[in-house]
């Protein structure tokens, strides 16, 4: 498993745009190209939400398929990465919830597939790889529930309105699961709090 | 103010328009201690952001095992609703038997009903 800073496609919106109203025909090889372009844009997500990689493959895999039941609801105003962000978001939590009542994959196991994922590239700096690292680990070691909502604002930068709608919670809610998730993922990046003494 | 209190806060200061009350401004602006950990709060933030764009590799067959299962899952579900909906037909149809009967039998009865007391007055 590799880390890599672009995903494979290089094709332009102008192209997608083609594709997809060829793939609302029904032209499977049309959908299976926009598949390609945005595989490992949406694996990432997947892997972010759901803090492994196992459950990401699944979570793609519905993913893809709710995509292509609902190509026709797709109305091209926004991007359809952006589209498809949504369906793996709301595919990633439901299959977490589910998941989530029949097993739990042990910490240690998780704390491995992660940090392999996140193996520090030569040409950067150890110290940013490291905490980069550290805080991928981090964030799959989150709840479930808090993880969706850090991972959907702080690292895919959605509204606090679009969370909260894509996870069927209030706006209320979702602000504060981000905060408690930042609090922890604070607390496990840095474990050094002094205990109990303040200044006045 | 205690830096427990002020600390607790902070999460909730990094988003946009997360203003600071005037206490709790004067504590951080004097507390090295907060305004470290604020230091981190942000750092936190911008390394969380890169992580969108640090692309993880999928295994190398999975694009075309997410193809091939794609195709076979949409048919699957296509018959499975196919065949729920020729059951819902059938259960539909069986229902609608059921309830003509029923008032059949209904409006009988009170026919019958209608005509008891005539027959005995
Ligand atoms: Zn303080």
């Amino acid at each position: 498993m590799t880390e890599s800073d672009a995903p494979g496609s290089g094709n332009g919106p102008e192209g997608d745009h083609a594709l997809i109203s060829a793939a609302r025909d029904g032209d499977r090889m049309a959908f299976e190209e926009l598949v390609r372009r945005t595989y490992t844009e949406t694996y990432t997500l997947a892997v972010r939400l759901t803090g492994n990689r196992e459950d990401a493959h699944d979570v793609v895999q519905e993913a893809y398929l709710r995509a292509w039941r609902g190509l026709k609801s797709f109305r091209g105003d926004a991007h359809f990465s952006t589209w498809l962000y949504r369906i793996t978001a709301n595919t990633a939590y439901s299959h977490v919830n589910k998941r989530r009542r029949h097993r739990s994959v042990p910490l240690g196991e998780l704390r491995t597939e992660i940090a392999d994922e996140h193996a520090p590239s030569p040409e950067e700096k150890a110290e940013t790889a490291a905490l980069q690292s550290r805080l991928a680990m981090a964030v799959a070691q989150l709840p479930s529930k808090l993880r969706a909502v850090v991972v959907l604002k702080d690292v895919y930068g959605l509204a606090h309105e679009e969370i909260a709608d894509q996870l069927d919670i209030s706006e209320a809610a979702a602000k504060v699961r981000l905060h408690r998730a930042r609090k922890q993922l604070r607390d496990l990046l840095y474990d050094d709090r002094p205990s109990k003494e303040s200044t006045e | 103010m205690k830096c427990d209190e002020v600390q607790a806060l902070l999460p909730a200061l990094l988003d946009a328009g997360g203003t600071p009350s005037v206490e709790v401004r004067v504590h951080i602006e004097t507390c090295l201690r907060c305004q470290a950990d604020l230091v981190r709060y942000r750092r936190m933030l911008r390394e969380l952001r890169e992580l969108r764009t640090r692309y993880l590799e999928p295994s190398p067959d999975a694009l075309s095992r997410t193809l091939v299962n794609l195709w076979e899952a949409g048919e699957q579900r296509a018959i499975r609703s196919m065949l729920t909906g020729r059951r819902l037909a059938y259960l539909a149809a069986v229902g609608g038997l059921l309830v003509i009967a029923a008032t059949t039998v209904t409006v009988l009865a009170l026919r019958s009903r209608r005509r008891a007391p005539i027959a005995g007055g």
